[in-house]
């Protein structure tokens, strides 16, 4: 990537003595490398690895009534397999992703594209308009959004009965998409900065030469400026897809305001924590937490693959 | 923006003349609705508890905000000032921690081959996809066993480790450590951690900086942590202090926190970090172009 970099002048023979002798000068540099990733490695070991072989150990056992724990095998990976509460969760949590991450990403590509073409002013103050929620933690996004949504007190509700109109069920039937509409408040400008950065990073060349060929600025867009920035896409997407397997801090938060609408199993992530700090079922968590974290890999290696695919197939 | 292709079409466009106030004013139609709710925030901050139930919303009414800042920072013996410490102490040394391994072996991994560096760098990478949230509850476990859970470690810890930062340092350092430079420095006799610390260092200053902002929202942010690690209550992070005095004041009964005291904590907490962002506009922009372009 940085050859073009590297001068002309630069004397040629420079590499082949330093291969002749390079045996105790290569032995140096790897174990400077060594030195260099062992501390960050150590603490990958004993704050990862651990953990996930301990969850994974953990998740084989189960405390009996009687006779204390005891190895089950597979068997906490069977039930959770055939929990209600588990897969209800889960397929909530896919609703939750094929909703809400393509509108999030939708907006955040429109916006970045827009920033882009150049065809806005004050860029400088829409781009930080719509990051600055990202710095907003998502315990204070949800308690504020907590009270726009309220029923009695909240904005809507105030105007729609100003007006006569029935209160939005922001709070009851709305859950799910009011848990969307956090989720994408907070991150559309997030991930509107990945996108933007990327569209910077093209040649504009490319565009001169769409341009000559007489293509649309819509028509560059679709055509040369997306395909282009398809990595930064997909970048966003498996970070989109972790987070919302994730889910936590929202439905947790809003469980105060409305806890006959979110159950302890709203989210897979809400269930294990239910599970193992009210019901004190570790082993039960552990498979649960573990079961979640696979099918988060696998999901982001699918996209993964099936994206690698389809740019090898155009 | 087929109108400002219009408008442009003759010959070369400088970008000042492809703009366009149609489009501008579209977006900025859509722009209230990313500052609503910190415009709300802002108005319910100057509201005592009564008027916050009792007027509208989105305007204000009498100004309280002196009185309700006394209230967060006097509440429950002043512990919210304990819980911006906490945060501070939490997010700063889990930042420089993070940022530190992370341009060390990224700048490893970038600049030496050797042997296991594509094996280990592939199992870094493929952590990104582990959920931090579902890892939470094992490392609990974990620390519980050996008496960790409940004291600042049991955040600050867990924190240090991020994979992304790794590949962002990597990504980074390719690019913005010359090898000719390391060359010519070994030539010069400087020995390899020399030349990482007093050479390559300064180079990598920006992804460094980068990282570090990185860790710094993330921790700072971070709920589900240090609600599962932490019990006593001096502990807190401004996160789970705030969500405790939100249900609290939720609960209603006779307790002491009102939710004027919640709504002006938060926004306390959000100016830092608001701050921070204005005022390191640049880095996190380039971190991210970085991260997303070669991605």
């Amino acid at each position: 990537m940085t050859s073009s970099t590297t001068t002309a002048a630069a004397p040629a023979s420079s590499p082949a003595p330093r291969r002749r002798g390079a045996s105790p000068a290569l032995r140096r540099q790897h174990r400077a490398a060594y030195l260099l990733v062992l501390p960050f490695m150590v603490v990958f070991a004993a704050m990862l690895v651990v953990p996930l072989g301990y969850a994974a150990y953990l998740s084989l056992y189960r405390e009996q009534l009687i006779g204390g724990v005891s190895f089950v095998g597979v068997q906490n990976y069977v039930d959770a397999l055939s929990d209600p509460a588990f897969l209800s969760g889960l397929v909530r949590v896919l609703l939750f992703l094929v909703v809400q991450v393509p509108i999030m990403l939708g907006v955040a590509l429109v916006i970045a594209l827009l920033l882009d073409s150049g065809v806005l002013y004050a860029q400088r103050f829409i781009r930080l308009a719509v990051f600055l929620p990202y710095a907003v933690p998502g315990v204070v996004a949800t308690l504020m959004w907590g009270y726009l949504y309220g029923p009695d007190f909240g904005p809507f509700a105030q105007v729609a009965s100003a007006l006569s109109l029935p209160k939005p069920p922001f709070l009851s039937s709305w859950m799910l998409g009011s848990i969307m509409n956090i989720v994408t408040w907070s991150f559309a400008g997030y991930n509107m900065i990945i996108m933007f950065a990327a569209l910077r990073g093209i040649p504009t060349e490319l565009y001169e030469a769409a341009r000559m060929d007489g293509a649309s600025e819509l028509r560059i867009a679709w055509s040369v400026k997306i395909p282009a920035i398809r990595s930064a896409i997909l970048l966003t997407l498996i970070f989109s897809v972790i987070g919302s397997f994730q889910l936590f801090n929202e439905p947790q938060l809003l469980r105060t305001l409305a806890p006959s609408v979110i159950d302890t199993a709203y989210t897979p992530n809400l269930y294990a924590y239910n599970l193992a700090f009210t019901n004190q079922n570790v082993n039960y968590s552990a498979a649960v937490a573990f079961l979640l974290a696979l099918v988060i890999a696998v999901l982001s290696y699918v996209v993964q693959l099936s994206a690698q695919r389809k740019e090898r197939r155009s | 923006m087929s109108t400002t292709a219009a408008q442009t079409a003759p010959k070369r466009r400088s970008p000042t003349d492809r703009r366009s106030p149609l489009i501008t004013v579209l977006v900025i139609l859509v722009l209230p609705y990313f500052l609503l709710p910190l415009y709300w925030l802002v108005v319910a901050s100057t509201k005592d508890n009564g008027q916050l139930f009792s007027t509208f919303g989105l305007w204000f009414d009498q100004v309280n905000l002196i009185g309700n800042l006394r209230e967060v920072f006097t509440a429950q013996d002043g512990i919210f000032w304990t819980w911006i410490g906490n945060t501070l102490l939490y997010s700063l040394v889990s930042a420089v921690g993070a940022a530190f391994l992370a341009t060390a072996a990224g700048y490893a991994f970038a600049k030496y081959s050797f042997p296991a560096g594509t094996a280990l760098f592939s199992v870094v990478l493929g952590s990104i996809m582990v959920p931090t949230t579902a890892l939470a509850i094992p490392t609990y476990l974990l620390f519980a066993g050996v008496n960790l859970t409940d004291t600042r470690w049991a955040v600050i810890l867990p924190s240090l480790v991020s994979p992304f930062g790794v590949y962002l340092m990597r990504v980074y350092a390719a690019d913005a450590v010359d090898t000719q430079l390391l060359e010519a420095a070994r030539v010069d006799g400087a020995g390899e951690l020399r030349i990482f610390f007093s050479v390559a260092m300064r180079l990598l200053a920006p992804g460094f900086i980068t990282v570090l902002l990185f860790t710094l929202v993330a921790t700072w942010n971070n709920y589900f942590l240090p609600l599962i690690m932490l019990k006593d209550p001096t502990l807190y992070p401004l996160t789970v202090g705030l969500a405790r005095w939100q249900s609290a004041a939720a609960a209603g009964s006779g307790g002491q926190v009102l939710f004027s005291s919640v709504i002006t904590g938060s926004l306390v907490s959000i100016v830092p970090l608001v701050i921070a962002f204005l005022y390191l506009q640049k880095y996190w922009q380039a971190g991210l172009a970085t991260g997303g372009v070669k991605g």
